[in-house]
């Protein structure tokens, strides 16, 4: 058994024997599988660029920088540009990343520094991560049939009072910014409590206990040792949040609007890329699905852009707080 | 291990029975495959379950994806039949190997909704809504409206338009109609599946017929354009509108079936073959009682095709033109015109 090198080793009177060639076998598979897992991660990655490049790339020719610069999307004279989709897109996750990210925040604490008994968080903590569960287009309605007529009388007084400041310049006429941000928000919430969360609770008891010895209120405990020392999770949970934000598509094409245009206002309609995609793609022809896919690449790209970023500031906090190297 | 080995030879036993069940249906079935339009989907999905019914061993299936991924399938060979609300152009057709058949099955209006509190009945002249889509009223209180609705109370309000974010046929026979009456329409938005509406904060788009149908009923001051067969099924209140003799018509299948009643169809064949061309749009019918936007939709057949499949591709479409006009009426389309059904049954004759 030279293959077996701790079989020589072994006493013949010891309960604990070497490893079998059995064991060595079933290392040898988990590690294939795992590497071909990983490989095929990448792989898949790979193969999504490659196989949208590639079918964007006459489109890319034909327009170039001037997509993502472009206002207009038109059809019928096949000029196409994405600035207003862009815009939309940015804007709407940043407000769904503020709301939720706020609140998502808030709970983890909620639910993870005794502020309740453990079993009662429990159930907290389960109904929040139902909020996952439920389908996009049930949002997509929830937000038509119940948050507009909800929402519409306040951002009529927002409007009437402080019209003048621009993120209010505009009356609600039913879909738009505002509706859709919520909507997001409510989406992305579980995402980010229950990361946060997780990131609280790994925060050894004994710190909290050392903090409370020093003489420290419950908040200052909160604000000034839990949250820092657990900040690299939550970035985590606000990065993989944002992400979904920027993809969402199905209450998004339902409840931004759909108007290629730029405005600062809550109030008034505007469109995401993966709205856009949504609705153009089934009826698109051959000229327009190029610039669908280009329009996608660009949203790869913008998503891809925004994971680099949380992981360079999550490396940043993880150095400053946490003090890993 | 007994228990084990048991529900082993059941769960084998079960696959064996399944795949042996399966085997002879899959053999005998004369299976049909076909996509296209969402509009005519409703009544196609029951013509097509009642024909399947009614013919043993024929098995009709219909995906609802819109008329251009129905033209784009057809052309790529990967269905039977294809259905579209905007028939097929001819750099389309030229493209069909073995030639296309182009067929008006049912027909279908499109309605003017609107969202207003103590309005029942709202009239619209033929100068007035083209300038509503295209945002130049933008008040329901504009003295043109109250001027063409005496004793009609309308309100201070913002009208907010409603249109399609999708590429659809509805939004081409839309805009077809408004560019016939319209020449500033016509100039600037113009006829297309995919218009480039004009860019205001109170035009807003929402994607398919109920996404459109459910903005408008949840936005006040709101009015927008869907097929009659959605105002009908949700009860949504429909405006009356103006048409080429002067005349305020409500929406109904009698006055849909006045519009079709003057079409006529173009003479000669479709470009490059010797089926007639029945495409006709009927962007603004004469007659007196005609609802103003009424359009055909369109089954495409291969011309050349399996023996097999053509025969019980002809029973279809007459089975389609005889027992299912009858349920036109009660889903929300328009009958077609005895003139139509006779001019239909004779070109089908041309699927071989």
């Amino acid at each position: 058994m030279a293959a077996n090198p701790f079989a020589e080793a072994a006493r013949a009177d010891s309960i604990s024997g070497p490893p079998a060639s059995i064991d060595y076998l079933g290392d040898a598979v988990f590690r294939a599988i795992a590497y071909i897992c990983a490989v095929m991660i990448i792989a898949l990655v790979a193969f999504i660029l490659w196989e949208l490049g590639g079918k964007a790339w006459p489109a890319m020719q034909d327009h170039g920088l001037g997509f993502v610069t472009g206002t207009t999307w038109d059809t019928n004279k096949g000029e196409f540009g994405v600035l207003p989709e862009i815009w939309g897109t940015l804007y709407s996750s940043l407000l769904a990343l503020v709301l939720g990210g706020i609140f998502g925040i808030a709970i983890a604490i909620f639910l993870t520094q005794d502020f309740i008994h453990a079993r009662l968080a429990a159930v907290f903590r389960t109904i929040v991560e139902l909020l996952a569960a439920i389908p996009s287009v049930v949002y997509g309605l929830w937000g038509i049939y119940v948050l507009i007529p909800l929402i519409r009388p306040g951002a009529a007084w927002l409007h009437e009072h402080l019209g003048w400041f621009p993120m209010f310049g505009t009356e609600l006429s039913g879909p738009g910014l505002a509706p859709a941000a919520l909507v997001l928000a409510i989406m992305i919430l579980p995402t980010v409590a229950a990361i946060s969360a997780d990131a609280f609770r790994r925060v050894p008891y004994k710190v909290k206990e050392a903090v409370f010895g020093m003489g420290t209120t419950r908040w200052e405990a909160i604000l000034r040792v839990m949250l820092p020392t657990a900040s690299s999770g939550i970035l985590a949970a606000l990065v993989l949040g944002f992400g979904r934000a920027l993809g969402e598509t199905m209450a998004l094409a339902m409840l931004i609007g759909n108007s290629n245009q730029i405005s600062l206002s809550l109030f008034s309609p505007a469109n995401t890329l993966a709205s856009l995609l949504a609705s153009n793609f089934p009826e698109a022809g051959a000229i327009e699905v190029k610039a669908l896919m280009y329009a996608a690449l660009v949203l790869l790209a913008i998503t891809f852009v925004v994971n680099v970023v949380g992981l360079a500031i999550q490396q940043y906090t993880m150095r400053k707080f946490e003090g890993i190297k | 291990m007994r228990l084990y080995s048991c529900l082993t030879t059941l769960v084998v036993a079960g696959f064996l029975t399944g795949l042996a069940l399966s085997m002879p249906v899959a053999a005998a079935d004369q299976k049909l495959i076909g996509s296209g339009a969402s509009f005519p989907a409703p009544i196609y999905g029951k013509w097509f379950k009642d024909f399947s019914r009614a013919n043993k061993g024929v098995r009709v299936d219909y995906q609802s994806k819109g008329s251009g991924a129905g033209i784009q399938d057809f052309l790529n060979q990967t269905v039977d039949f294809a259905a579209s609300d905007a028939a097929m152009n001819d750099e389309e057709i030229a493209k069909v190997k073995g030639g296309a058949v182009l067929l008006p099955m049912t027909a279908g209006e499109i309605v003017l909704s609107y969202n207003l509190e103590g309005v029942d009945e709202l009239r619209l002249p033929r100068d007035v809504y083209p300038d509503i889509f295209m945002g130049k009223i933008t008040k329901w209180n504009d003295p043109r409206i109250v001027a063409a609705n005496p004793g009609v109370k309308l309100p201070d309000r913002d009208i907010t338009v409603v249109v399609r974010s999708d590429s659809s046929g509805t939004s081409y026979v839309f805009t077809g109609h408004l560019s016939a009456i319209s020449e500033a329409f016509k100039n600037s938005v113009g006829q297309a599946k995919a218009p480039n509406w004009p860019k205001a904060g109170r035009i807003v788009k929402a994607p398919k017929n109920d996404g459109v149908t459910a903005t408008i009923k949840q936005t006040p001051g709101a009015i927008g354009y869907i097929e009659y067969g959605f105002a009908k099924l949700s009860g949504a209140p429909t405006a009356l509108l103006e048409n080429q003799s002067g005349k305020f018509v409500a929406p109904s299948a009698e006055s849909g079936k006045a519009a079709l009643a003057s079409a006529e169809f173009p003479a000669g064949n479709l470009p490059g073959s010797d089926v007639p061309d029945l495409r006709v749009w009927v962007t603004d019918p004469a007659g007196a009682d005609a609802y103003p936007i009424a359009t055909f939709t369109w089954l495409l057949l291969y011309k050349d095709q399996d023996d097999e499949k053509a025969k019980v591709l002809r029973d279809l479409v007459e089975y389609m033109l005889t027992t299912g006009q009858e349920s036109a009426d009660a889903m929300g389309y328009i009958p077609l015109p005895d003139n139509v059904v006779a001019r239909v049954r004779e070109v089908s004759q041309l699927v071989q």
